[in-house]
Parts: structure tokens; C-alpha cells; sequence
């Protein structure tokens, strides 16, 4: 893996008529987890997508990309909100999608190993369709580990989970990912208090940084006084911005 | 139950037509009733048997053809816009001209035998096919051409493991029409010019006043377009629960 680059982004989007981002300025820096909350519409996941390419008729007026000046095609993993896990093939095969992508041979171990890591041993054989909605969020995040990219870009990646199960899983991207340049849209305070290293909240009047630097490394224990204090502040900005 | 169902529109059917023979007092030489009809299918089996396997093989090689010929199409449509630009106006245009005026040329090019059928065939079912499964490509869910971009896809291979296999249902849907319209092909060829088949029968049986045979070569062709309609149907379901990861329905 390449050292990972930091993110950098100024500008705004545009679908026709419609600002669906900014104009604002934000960076995430390179192997840091930041977390990115903020109301609903506010254009999180379009961030996202301006770093994994924009499509349709979306339109970027300024700057998106790696800090290190270099292309960010091939370097980046994305976990969009939709599972995007494809209803033919089987969870093994749909965790090693991209080795068949890039005509390179499927790791079957790997993705294997990595079924079993998000707690759905047994279960390599299945298809999507025979999972529950929570099953199937836990196999695209097995899926987004085996790119094995430098930068990650998470979408509410654990919106499905129950609660222990998404405890389980902030501990395993946690540990996946770290080294990583990771940028998290979550709406869930408390998961952003446990596993940004960065918190940024982003609102119609603007970005503003959330610091928690100085706290442990994550993944943080989600009754610490730390985390549930910075949950609380987040609560509050995040209801104050509404 | 479902053969019940399958059972009382037939009687159904057979009761309007022998109504009609009783009510308009039709002479079996215009209209044979239901039992005529049923007599000179059972004396005259070996015959429509004969007959209705060369038409069967007419149908299943047009069908074969053409789905392969409307697959590589809608690939290669769905590949490049240049293609795309150049010969989707030729495809409509070939539409536009009625099948039936070409049965003479392809006679004429083809000659008397299977293979002209076999065009026929081939010419009616190539324009669904390759329209309903072009639009199918052209339809992929946008997270899934995200997905395959972002972990660095070339358009070949977004192709084969994320288009096509979704595409699928809309190739399957326009196989459903083309085991209908097939044999169609197929008669049509074989009106304007054979030596077999069931078509060939038809117009045969009609010269020579034989009208009993004629209704019984026509209901052999409606029988073998359900059962090939029929067994395409059962064929999709089971592919496209394949492709929804589901056990099949129906």
C-alpha cells in the first residue's frame, strides 16, 4: 500500500440549478480517521463522491482530490450508504469483486477471512438476497477491507447494525483501518465520539472542527467520560444547527 | 385446480366453435367443427408430425441465431456510442420494413430449404431481442457502475461482470416475445415458398379443399408456440431467480 495522502476540498456542487455542497473548505488529514456529521441534505455523502469521482450531471465548481497533488483514482475504497452488493454472485465472490474488476485473481482466503471477521462465517456461499439488511452491510464492509486502499471513504457504514454489533464493528474498522486516511459520514454522534480522531461538522453556514486530538486513540470506549462528553457536544451543535 | 384452469377456457373455446358451426349452419368444407378437426389430427399424425418437426427445427435454429445475433448487437451497442449512433437508425428502419415483403428475397437469396425459414425466423426475433436487452445495458443501477469504477474497472470488464449480468431480465423478457413471434417467421417462410412443413401443410391442405387438416396443421402450430412459449418461460424464471439470488416463483 502507498502512504496515504490527505484530502483536500474547496468549492461547491452543483446538480442544475441546485447547490447540493458548499461552497465550503475542508481537508482530512493523511492517516487520519475524521469523522464528517451534519444535518441531513447538508451534501456529506457528496463529499464523499467528489473524492471517488463525481458522475451524472453533478458539476464541481473548485478542487477535490489528494493532497499529494497525485490522482486519487486506484487509491480509494468506498462504503456507500446502498450495500451495492451484487444480487448474482455470493457474499465470497461479492467481497472479491474488484480482484475480478481488475482481471486479478480473487484472494478466496482473504475475502473468506474477512467474512469471518465481520461475524459472517458460513455464510460465504449465500447471496445478498438471503441475508438481512444488517448481514449485508457487514459483507460490503468486508468488501470495502479487501481493496485494501489507502484512503477510505465510509458512508453510515454501520446504520444497520444493532447496537453491539456496530460496537463489534467500529473495534474492527478501527483496527482495519488505522494508518489509513479514513473520512466517516455518520449521523450518529456517539459513533463519531468513539472513532474520530478528527470531528468535523458540517452545516449549511459551515464547517466546524469538533477537536478530539487529545483524546485515546480510538477505537474509544463508548462509556468513557471522554467519548460521552464529546457526544454530548456534538448533540448539542448538531441540534442547535437544525 | 390448474388443470382445471387450463381445462374450462379450452371447453370453453371448443363450445363457442362448435356453437358457431350449429347457430350459423356452416358446411364443414368453409368451417369443420371440433371433432372433424380432431379426426384428421389423429389419422394425419404421422404426417403433422413430420411436418412439425421441420418447422420446430426451423423455429429452434431461428431462435438460437437470433438471440445469439440480438445479444452480440446490444453488446456491441452498449459498448460504443459510435456503434450505437451508426446503427440503431438501421435496426428501426429494418423494423419499419414489413417482414412479410422480405419471405419473397429471402426465398430468393436462401433457396427453398431451411434456411430461409430460418432468416425469417431470425429477422422477426432480432429486433426485440437486441432492443429489449440493449436497453437492459443501458440501465445498470448506478451504484454498481460506481462501485466497479471506483475499484478500477475497465469498461470490458464492467461489462461482463456488472452490466450483462444485470441485463439479464431484459434479454429474458425479449426471449419471451421472441418464442412467440418465431414460429410466425417461420410459417410466413414457409408460405411463400417450401416443400415441408407445417406452413407448406397449410397451404397445401387448403388447395386441395382439405379444410379439416388445414384447421389441424394450424392448431399444431398454436400448440408448439405454447409449449415453446411455455418452456422459455419456465427457462427465464429459473435464470432470473438466479440472478436475484431468490428462490425461483411461479
Amino acid at each position: 500500500m502507498t502512504p496515504p495522502p490527505a484530502l483536500r476540498f474547496a468549492g461547491r456542487v452543483t446538480s442544475g440549478a441546485a447547490t447540493l455542497l458548499g461552497p465550503v473548505r475542508m481537508g482530512a488529514e493523511a492517516g487520519v480517521w475524521t469523522c464528517l456529521l451534519g444535518p441531513s441534505g447538508v451534501g456529506k455523502s457528496t463529499l464523499l463522491h467528489c473524492f471517488a469521482g463525481l458522475e451524472g450531471n453533478l458539476v464541481l465548481d473548485g478542487t477535490a482530490g489528494a493532497g499529494d497533488g497525485r490522482p486519487l483514482a486506484g487509491r480509494v475504497a468506498l462504503m456507500a450508504q446502498a450495500d451495492g452488493l451484487l444480487p448474482w454472485l455470493t457474499l465470497l465472490d461479492n467481497v472479491s469483486l474488484g480482484a475480478r474488476l481488475r482481471r486479478e485473481r480473487p484472494d478466496r482466503a482473504r475475502a473468506a477471512a474477512l467474512l469471518e471477521r465481520v461475524g459472517l462465517a458460513g455464510l460465504e456461499g449465500r447471496k445478498p438476497q438471503a441475508l438481512s439488511g444488517g448481514q449485508r452491510q457487514r459483507a460490503a464492509l468486508a468488501r470495502t477491507l479487501y481493496e485494501d486502499r489507502p484512503v477510505v471513504l465510509l458512508d453510515e457504514p454501520f446504520s444497520a447494525l444493532d447496537v453491539a454489533t456496530r460496537a463489534r464493528m467500529q473495534d474492527l474498522a478501527a483496527a482495519e483501518l488505522a494508518g489509513r486516511t479514513v473520512l466517516h459520514v455518520t449521523h450518529d454522534p456517539a459513533e463519531a465520539a468513539r472513532l474520530g480522531q478528527r470531528i468535523l461538522v458540517l452545516t449549511g453556514t459551515g464547517l466546524e472542527e469538533v477537536g478530539a486530538q487529545e483524546a485515546p486513540p480510538i477505537p474509544r470506549a463508548p462509556d468513557a467520560a471522554a467519548t460521552l462528553a464529546t457526544t454530548g457536544r456534538l448533540t448539542r451543535l448538531l441540534l442547535e444547527a437544525a | 385446480m390448474s388443470l382445471l384452469r387450463l381445462l374450462l377456457p379450452l371447453l370453453l373455446g371448443l363450445a363457442l366453435w362448435q356453437g358457431a358451426i350449429l347457430a350459423l349452419d356452416m358446411p364443414s368444407f368453409i368451417l369443420p367443427g371440433p371433432l372433424r378437426v380432431a379426426e384428421a389430427l389423429w389419422t394425419n399424425r404421422a404426417l403433422l408430425a413430420e411436418h412439425a418437426t421441420i418447422t420446430l427445427t426451423e423455429v429452434l435454429l431461428g431462435l438460437a441465431l437470433g438471440t445469439l445475433l440480438g445479444w452480440m448487437t446490444a453488446t456491441l451497442l452498449a459498448l460504443s456510442p459510435v456503434a450505437t449512433r451508426l446503427l440503431r437508425p438501421m435496426l428501426v428502419l429494418s423494423q419499419a420494413i414489413p417482414v412479410f415483403a422480405l419471405a419473397p428475397i429471402f426465398t430468393l437469396w436462401f433457396g427453398y430449404g431451411l434456411a430461409s425459414k430460418i432468416a425469417m425466423a431470425l429477422l422477426i426475433i432480432y429486433f426485440p431481442v437486441t432492443s429489449a436487452f440493449h436497453d437492459a445495458l443501458m440501465n445498470t443501477p448506478q451504484p454498481w457502475l460506481t462501485q466497479a469504477r471506483i475499484m478500477g474497472a475497465g469498461p470490458r470488464q464492467v461489462l461482463w461482470c456488472v452490466r450483462m449480468p444485470a441485463a439479464l431480465p431484459g434479454l429474458l423478457s425479449g426471449l419471451r416475445l421472441a418464442a412467440v413471434y418465431a414460429p410466425i417467421g417461420a410459417i410466413i417462410g414457409e408460405w411463400v415458398g417450401a416443400s415441408r412443413g407445417l406452413g407448406y401443410l397449410m397451404l397445401l391442405a387448403n388447395g386441395r379443399a382439405k379444410i379439416d387438416l388445414m384447421f389441424a396443421a394450424v392448431l399444431v402450430v398454436a400448440a408448439l408456440t405454447i409449449l415453446l412459449h411455455r418452456a422459455t418461460d419456465a427457462l427465464a424464471l429459473r435464470l432470473e431467480a438466479r440472478q436475484r439470488g431468490t428462490p425461483p416463483q411461479g
